[in-house]
């Protein structure tokens, strides 16, 4: 029952260097992904026998009219079919030929990351990841209340289903800028950044409000996102000019999908156990000077951040 | 022990109406040595040269309201078609900058900031960028008042004088200039502005994100261009770059830009 609000945090410049995949530190997600638990929300394609990086722009699983009037075509049309398309595109071309081209596009918000001091992909691919995250995320006929488990995290962690929303939407509407706001489950961590609690219990499994800069989303602090809602301009100044609250309201009582939030919150309560039953040898870091690098960064990729 | 940070503090006149007036004018500059200890008594890392612009207080109104007023642009709202549309206008300025200008008045009213010039509020409440409540609209106020003032209708075309020697000068020519300028706003990510500043004797090209302006960063703005998606969504949707080549061949208004220029020599060189 925490809202945080986060801005861009700028650590200590790491060079461009070989980046050792063991000493991103303890995210455990990037450790999971190796062990071939990829959640692959985009998938790649190779065409005409050219490699090419290949994330796809995936449509939303909903025609481009279906949530009208709350959300307009139009808006679609902009939105998914120029701003969502352009991060894709951008990102193919900034990755092709390096090693995060070989990587699931989760994998590469996370390396890209680099603790807060991003490196040029970033941008490009935590706003595709986020986009795709956003279409799923609403549905026609959405809104309403949530049920079952998620219900009643909800009132665990928030007091009410109303608190959570006023909670939700004042965490929108105040995020200054360009950005997001999210809800996510967060399990075994401590409420600073990626600590890591030795010793979890059941309350540090709870569900959290977190408003992001820009392309920031909670993956990055291991968080498992279960909504978000886009609160750059572009996603609602055709339909609502500056009326931001007036969006939220929209979003929150006729987009958002609840059935897709529960199946994400059980996946990540699932995700969340298993970790618990590997128990701690993940923890301990190998000594990262035996390491030989796995990934490195092509230092010549083009910076290039057009949106 | 002590650390004194020593402020320069100009006074430049203002007109004497009631609306903020964010042109540099010219003024007898009398120059008051202020020392300022920091609250905890700590030396801050290094010295910083901050310019106070402090204004004539309002002539007419005795009343003790917040009275920042939300001034037109210098122009019609349609005359900057067809490279800046009138509906862009309406909503960019008649929405957007009115929403800052009264969220400001309601933020700053009955605490210490009321009444005070925006350049002063921009000062205190930027606190070092840990940012407090007023700074965002107070911020945005002057940013878009700037914007408009740095765009004319039939704008665009190359500087000329002394503004243009010093943008060979600084960048080793105006079209090194364009391109530096052109690229500060197209990868300014997210919401933000690309300006182009003076300070110790230089132009700079400068990007901000969100509210931030280089007033607080220790120079003076000379030329703005609104990065924010709201700025160019109406016109260019999401393309930037044709709208940041539009707003330099078409509408910059170098004339304001070579004023400003003017009045920043002139108000740093009677520091010196």
């Amino acid at each position: 029952m925490m809202t945080v609000a986060v801005t861009a945090i700028s650590s200590s410049s790491l060079s461009y260097s070989p980046l050792l995949l063991h000493s991103q530190g303890p995210n455990r997600r990037l450790l999971q992904c190796e062990r071939n638990e990829k959640r692959r929300l985009a998938t790649k394609v190779a065409g005409s026998g050219v490699i090419t990086a290949g994330f796809e722009l995936k449509p939303p699983p909903y025609p481009l009219d279906a949530l009208e009037p709350h959300m307009s075509r139009e808006t679609l049309d902009y939105h998914w079919g120029k701003h969502h398309r352009t991060y894709v595109e951008n990102l193919n071309k900034q990755i092709v030929g390096t090693d995060l081209d070989t990587l699931s596009l989760e994998e590469v918000v996370l390396l890209s990351y680099n603790r807060g001091n991003m490196l040029p992909a970033f941008n490009n691919a935590a706003q595709a990841w986020n986009h795709e995250f956003f279409w799923e995320s609403i549905q026609p006929g959405g809104g309403g209340k949530p049920t079952g488990e998620l219900l009643r995290l909800i009132e665990r962690d928030f007091g009410s289903f109303e608190e959570f929303l006023e909670r939700f939407k004042s965490a929108a509407a105040s995020n200054f800028g360009s950005g997001w706001t999210w809800l996510a489950y967060k399990a075994n961590r401590l409420e600073v950044a990626n600590a890591v609690n030795p010793l979890p219990t059941e309350e540090d499994k709870k569900l959290v409000i977190v408003k992001t800069p820009n392309a920031v989303n909670p993956l990055v602090w291991d968080y498992s996102p279960l909504l978000t809602i886009d609160t750059w301009e572009h996603a609602y100044y055709l339909d609502f000019e500056n009326r931001r609250a007036e969006y939220i309201n929209t979003f929150m009582e006729k987009l958002v999908s609840w059935e897709t939030v529960n199946t994400r919150l059980e996946a990540a309560m699932v995700r969340a156990t298993q970790r618990e039953q590997e128990g701690t040898d993940t923890e301990e870091e190998a000594n990262p000077d035996d390491e030989e690098p796995e990934v490195y960064l092509d230092s010549d990729i083009d910076v290039s951040e057009v949106d | 022990m002590y650390c004194k940070k020593i402020m320069i503090v100009q006074t430049i006149r203002r007109t004497a109406t009631c609306t903020t007036q964010l042109n540099y004018q010219k003024a007898e500059p009398s120059i008051k040595l202020k020392t300022h200890t920091d609250s905890t008594g700590v030396c801050s890392p290094h010295l910083s040269l901050q310019l106070e612009l402090q204004s004539q207080s309002m002539a007419a109104s005795t009343a003790v309201t917040a009275n920042y007023v939300l001034k037109p642009p210098p122009y019609a709202l349609d005359a900057l078609e067809p490279h800046m549309s009138k509906q862009t206008l309406e909503f960019h300025w008649g929405k957007h900058h009115r929403a800052y200008v009264d969220n400001l008045k309601k933020q700053v009213l009955g605490t210490e900031l009321e009444g005070k010039p925006l350049d002063h509020i921009i000062n205190k409440t930027y606190n070092n960028g840990d940012l407090l409540p007023a700074f965002n609209n107070a911020a945005q106020a002057w940013n878009h008042e700037f914007f408009w003032e740095s765009m004319k209708p039939n704008g665009g075309g190359k500087p000329s004088g002394e503004l243009l020697a010093l943008l060979e000068r600084d960048f080793t020519s105006y079209e090194k200039f364009y391109e530096e300028f052109n690229a500060a706003a197209a990868t300014q990510f997210g919401a933000g502005w690309a300006w182009l500043a003076y300070a110790n004797d230089k132009l700079k090209v400068v990007k901000t994100p969100n509210a931030v302006n280089p007033l607080v960063l220790g120079s003076f703005p000379l030329l703005t261009i609104d990065v924010w998606e709201h700025a160019y969504y109406l016109d260019f949707q999401n393309r930037r770059p044709d709208y940041i080549k539009t707003f330099m061949n078409n509408l910059v208004s170098w004339e304001a830009v070579s004023a400003r220029l003017e009045a920043a020599k002139t108000a740093s060189s009677s520091s010196a």
